[in-house]
């Protein structure tokens, strides 16, 4: 093991170069091949991304199990420049030791040993005397998203053969479906936040492509256009906190050097504290934190496919990776550990109640779900935000699954239903598409946390993050109370979306018909992911006889042990796990005696006074895309567009007309003064000059030899004389 | 080494020759005289090379001599055409380029 890292672990650039491999062959030669063909090269392309994954988070759990050997700092050294960086050389060596110090304090109180990442880098390019890299850095956390985001998007190409069948892009959809994964797949394994920034752009283009896919219809256009110009709000802070942190670590990009620097003791605390905070803009945008969610429920106006990888599985939680990814730094910056409220927190906890409470008034099933996302999204920042890392990571590898199967079955209903989503034009339709009906039924179950589902660990384990005290005293008991109402609420409206798509009377026209089974076995694939993928981090309570072999595997393996926070880790808590299952239990009786029994206490409710008030602001969602077109950006343009008016017709005006009077006042004093007198004049006086000239030279060409020959002489000696008497 | 005497045959020479050049109105004794300037110049160049032992000095007065050879070949050869010509050698008579 200490020879080699792996293949795989060394070789892991080669993962999205194969996508985007795929995606220039579909681009450049699409057009003349079939669908078939088309759709085959995309499925073929992340099939084998899929294996690689597979691969290299194979051999990441055999080097957690038989770590390399480094104990020493010295070891370290020689080992960080021989075996695990092997492309790299000085500079590497020097970034072993700049870790090593963190490395050591970290082994002393950690049961388990340390497991250095696999960081392969070359130069990208030299700036000015610096070295700017470009490498992979794999280690748990990338191989986990590895997997989850080749197994999605695998899924979603096979499923898309059948959903786009026939429309007029289909190249166009398979080669940026391509570019998404491998972008998606650059991003995760970047070794510098300059690569990051670059594999982010990169899936935000790609978002605004297939959100955009559509375009004839202008609404289409505009969401895409809104999700763009929204994350660029986002990205300007991105980018400025990437700059801080590159000179907050001493001028480097690195990742794992820029985590270092930030639990090191000379760390600089405002500059970690503003470039996380700056990084975070980002995150709130690219993640759908609140306010800056509002473009994630028009983004669903992209094919669902699309819906189901990038805007619920994927892209938007590239933003809590990026929070999982450079922990430390936010970790010292908002000081997680010895606080009781922080920003991360906070805005994460806003999130999860707003956009729980947003998904109740949306009439379209797909809005439904956009809701639903940025409220888990919520959950997975507020996870991160009390300390609770491994809780955060595991909802966002969970919640990909069964949120994609959600959104996979919301797009089979359409398919079913004459492509409508509304859920008012749905009911009954258990009955027409059993697959559809079991497979949401078993996600929804999961999104809800019923036992023993992939959602009841992933968010009971953020409920138990709440009441852990960290090391420096922190403790973040609120986030219990925001996590449980949130559950109450997923409940609820999740039981509203189902009992409106799925029972009760078919409201629709047609006979709908099942989804052909090219789009249901993902479906069934996602939905087994949703039952099993939990018991991946069984709580350590839940061991049998002791027997520690197969509880908190996802923490083991996932979880950094190198340049990483000290946190504390939380336990199984019956009582907190029998809250949230409860108040989910709760949810589903109320939606469901709402909607099934015919007198109910809550019926009217959003027409009783203040609840009227409550549900107009969620039906205008809080106003925030009123404040956002009509004050920030309506206020902005509307003096603009007046001010550049005025310029236009006094300033602009003013100066062509002053200018058209000034040329033609110039242009005649030119002609009569310039032209007639000054030119005519030179070309005429030259002329006669000559003539004069010529006539008073023309005695000096005698035409004598001798006479010349004099003239040269003298003109000689007079040169002479001026070198000898003068100089 | 005294150079005086050098200088002086050179000075003597170059005015002989600059006399020769603007008075005599044969134009063979003007190529004659073209001759002398030059070769006061070769003695002067060759005076300074050995005054600083440097050899570059007869080195110019050999690319001299060569230069002159062909100079005097080509001005021959014009007063031989314009003997032909005219019957003359008197370069007073040569004025048709007169402004």
């Amino acid at each position: 093991m200490d020879a080699h890292a792996g293949w795989f672990l060394e070789h892991a650039w080669i993962i999205p170069a194969i996508t985007a491999g795929s995606f220039l062959t579909i681009l450049f030669f699409g057009k003349r091949f079939s669908e078939r063909i088309t759709s085959g090269i995309g499925i073929f392309a992340v099939a084998a991304c899929l294996v690689l994954s597979l691969g290299v988070a194979t051999q990441w759990v055999q080097r957690t199990n038989h770590p390399p050997e480094v104990p020493h700092v010295e070891t370290e050294v020689e080992h960080g420049t021989t075996t695990d960086q092997p492309a790299s050389g000085v500079s590497e060596g020097e970034h072993a030791a700049a870790l090593a110090p963190t490395a050591a304090t970290a082994t002393e109180d950690e049961e388990h040993h340390e497991v250095p990442p696999v960081v392969k880098s070359v130069n990208w390019f030299d700036f000015g005397g610096m070295k700017i890299e470009i490498g992979t850095l794999v280690d748990g956390l990338t191989a986990m998203m590895l997997v989850m985001v080749s197994t999605i998007s695998l899924l979603v190409h096979i499923y898309s053969r059948e959903y786009l069948r026939g429309d007029v892009r289909f190249t166009h959809y398979y080669a940026f479906l391509s570019l998404f994964t491998a972008s998606m797949l650059f991003y995760v394994m970047g070794a510098t936040t300059l690569q990051m920034l670059v594999g982010w752009e990169l899936v935000g283009v790609c978002s605004y492509v297939l959100i955009g896919h559509w375009w004839e219809e202008k609404q289409n256009g505009d969401a895409a256009l809104k999700a763009f110009l929204t994350n660029r709000v986002g990205d300007v802070g991105l980018l400025l906190g990437v700059i801080v942190l590159f000179f907050a670590a001493g001028q480097t990009f690195n990742v794992l050097e820029i985590d270092a620097y930030a639990l090191s003791d000379g760390a600089n605390q405002t500059l970690l504290l503003i470039g996380a905070l700056l990084l975070f803009a980002g995150v709130t945008s690219k993640s759908g934190q609140f306010p800056l969610h509002t473009w994630l429920p028009d983004a669903m106006a992209g094919p669902t496919p699309v819906s189901a990888l990038i805007h619920a599985a994927t892209m938007v939680v590239a933003g809590v990776y990026l929070v999982a990814r450079l922990y430390a730094v936010f970790f010292e910056g908002l000081n997680i550990g010895s606080n009781h409220i922080n920003y991360v927190a906070l805005i994460g906890g806003v999130t999860v109640l707003m956009g729980a409470l947003l998904a109740f008034v949306q009439n379209d099933i797909k809005k439904v779900l956009a809701y639903s996302t940025i409220s888990q999204l919520g959950y997975m920042v507020m996870a991160l935000g009390v300390g609770a890392w491994t809780a955060g990571v595991f909802h966002l590898f969970t919640h990909a699954f069964f949120k994609a199967g959600l959104f996979l079955g919301a797009g089979s209903v359409s398919h079913a239903a004459h492509h409508t989503f509304d859920m008012r034009e749905m009911g009954g339709l258990k009955k027409y598409m059993p697959s559809t009906f079991w497979t949401f039924m078993i996600c929804t179950a999961a999104l809800m946390g019923v036992f023993p589902l992939a959602g009841f660990w992933s968010k009971d384990e953020i409920l138990a993050g709440g009441g852990v005290t960290h090391p420096g005293g922190g403790d973040y008991q609120l986030f219990i109370v925001v996590g449980v109402i949130g559950a109450l609420l997923t409940a609820t409206y999740m039981t509203r979306a189902i009992y409106l798509t799925f029972f009760g009377e078919y409201r629709g026209h047609g006979t709908p018909h099942e989804s052909p089974r090219i789009m249901t076995w993902p479906l069934w694939v996602l939905a087994f992911g949703a039952v099993t993928l939990g018991f991946l981090n069984l709580p350590q309570a839940f061991q049998i006889d002791g027997v520690t072999e197969y509880a908190t595997r996802f923490e083991h393996f996932v979880e950094p042990t190198f340049a990483f926070p000290i946190i504390n880790h939380p336990e199984f808590n019956l009582g907190l796990a029998l809250m949230s299952t409860t108040m989910a239990a709760v949810g589903i009786a109320a939606a469901w005696t709402y909607y099934t029994r015919a007198t109910h206490p809550l019926k009217g409710l959003s027409r009783r006074q203040p609840f009227a008030f409550g549900y107009y602001a969620l039906e205008n969602k809080y106003g925030l895309d009123v404040l956002y077109t009509n004050y920030i950006v309506g206020g902005a343009s509307g003096p603009v567009a007046r001010a550049s008016n005025w310029v236009n017709q006094n300033v602009i005006d003013g100066v062509v007309n002053a200018a058209g009077v000034i040329a033609r006042t110039a242009a005649g004093g030119l002609y009569r003064g310039v032209d007639q007198g000054v030119v005519d004049g030179v070309v005429n006086g030259s002329g006669y000059l000559s003539d004069e000239g010529g006539e008073v030279l023309r005695h000096m060409q005698t035409g004598k030899v001798q006479q010349y020959a004099a003239i040269l002489f003298a003109a000689a000696a007079v040169l002479a004389g001026v070198f000898v008497f003068v100089v | 080494m005294l150079i005086n005497q050098f200088l002086f045959l050179g000075a003597i020479l170059f005015c002989v020759g600059v006399y020769g050049v603007l008075a005599r109105r044969n134009g063979v004794l003007v190529l004659m005289s073209i001759e002398l300037i030059l070769n006061s110049v070769n003695i002067n160049l060759i005076a300074f090379g050995q005054l600083h032992q440097n050899v570059a000095g007869q080195v110019f007065a050999l690319f001299i001599i060569a230069i002159a050879a062909a100079e005097v070949g080509v001005g021959l050869a014009i007063v031989m055409m314009l003997y032909r010509n005219r019957r003359s050698i008197d370069i007073d008579d040569v004025d048709l380029m007169k402004g």
